[in-house]
């Protein structure tokens, strides 16, 4: 099975296999976020405490959940690439960065927006919004570690080395909530018990971060297949498809 | 269906601010991550290209001496 598996680290092999997943994830990104928000904005009734001010939630709790389960993927990647030395785990890892970042970024300004009508304040430093605005250095970081060397294996050791490190953010960000006194309201998606939310505006919430999830697959799959392309432009099948796109 | 009018519905019950400005942003910022990550491939074909073009008219000069 490992010999099966690591044929999909060849460069070439995994450019093919993650072009063919694309359009796949895309369209499932598309059509689940397009569902969950049309659903949300328009069709999800009004919460009796919030009016329709907590409509927020259906980009900002997908939004905060998914950056740190990029985090973690990016991080994954990372340790499988400093472990295992498989060049294309670094690739990835170097594909998620910037769209973590994009999502945390999302996730503060979500909720900045929905905190200034709802706690009068558009930012508290508080556990949780902290260790979020943590996570974003954190994403900005491992970015700008893995830019700032020629070369790129060193490059992506030292960022692999941050991101690793990192990942004792993501349970503070977790469980800040029950561990100090938050504003921050604890979690309403409960995966052991009953969620504490009606179904018709769990639903809608539900597609939207599973959508944010495939999107996030989508977009690192083509920044994926750009960091392959940069990183083997010594290869045949790299300079055969330059002389046939890259052209003007 | 929530909202009785298009209006209503851009109102957001008095929220619409704060609502519009976090769709905003949010679609705002996918959309330039998106669009600057499809682009990013061909940057990187462009840059190859012009590499292997570098090194052709290297060799070209050299074999004319």
């Amino acid at each position: 099975m490992w010999k099966w598996l690591h044929s999909y680290a060849d460069p070439e092999r995994a450019y093919k296999l993650s072009g063919t997943l694309l359009p796949w994830f895309a369209m499932l990104a598309i059509s689940m976020i397009g569902i969950g928000t049309v659903w949300g904005l328009v069709f999800a009734p009004t919460d009796y405490q919030q009016g329709d001010s907590y409509r927020i939630i259906f980009i900002h709790v997908p939004a905060a959940s998914m950056s740190m389960a990029a985090y973690m993927a990016m991080a994954t990647s990372s340790f499988i690439g400093l472990v295992w030395q498989i060049k294309s785990a670094d690739w990835a890892a170097a594909a998620i960065a910037p769209i973590g970042a994009v999502v945390t970024f999302i996730a503060l300004v979500t909720g900045a927006t929905w905190g200034k009508p709802m706690w009068g304040t558009w930012w508290v430093w508080d556990a949780r919004l902290t260790s979020e605005l943590v996570l974003l250095f954190l994403y900005l970081g491992v970015i700008s570690l893995y830019a700032s060397f020629e070369d790129k294996v060193l490059a992506a050791r030292a960022a692999g080395i941050l991101a690793i490190v990192g990942v004792i953010n993501i349970p503070i960000i977790k469980y800040s909530v029950d561990w100090w006194s938050s504003l921050h309201q604890p979690s309403t998606i409960k995966i052991t018990e009953e969620s504490s939310m009606p179904t018709e505006m769990l639903y809608p919430l539900l597609i939207n971060i599973m959508g944010f999830g495939v999107m996030i697959g989508a977009i690192t799959l083509v920044r994926f297949r750009s960091e392959i392309l940069a990183r083997n432009g010594m290869r045949p099948w790299v300079r055969e498809l330059a002389k046939a796109e890259g052209v003007k | 269906m929530q909202f009785d009018s298009i209006n209503e519905f851009i109102n957001m019950g008095g929220y619409g601010f704060y609502v519009w400005l976090a769709y905003g942003v949010t679609f705002f910022s996918l959309g330039t991550l998106i669009v600057l990550s499809v682009r990013q491939k061909r940057k990187v074909l462009v840059e190859i290209a012009k590499k292997i073009q570098r090194e052709e008219r290297l060799k070209e000069t050299r074999s004319n001496k």
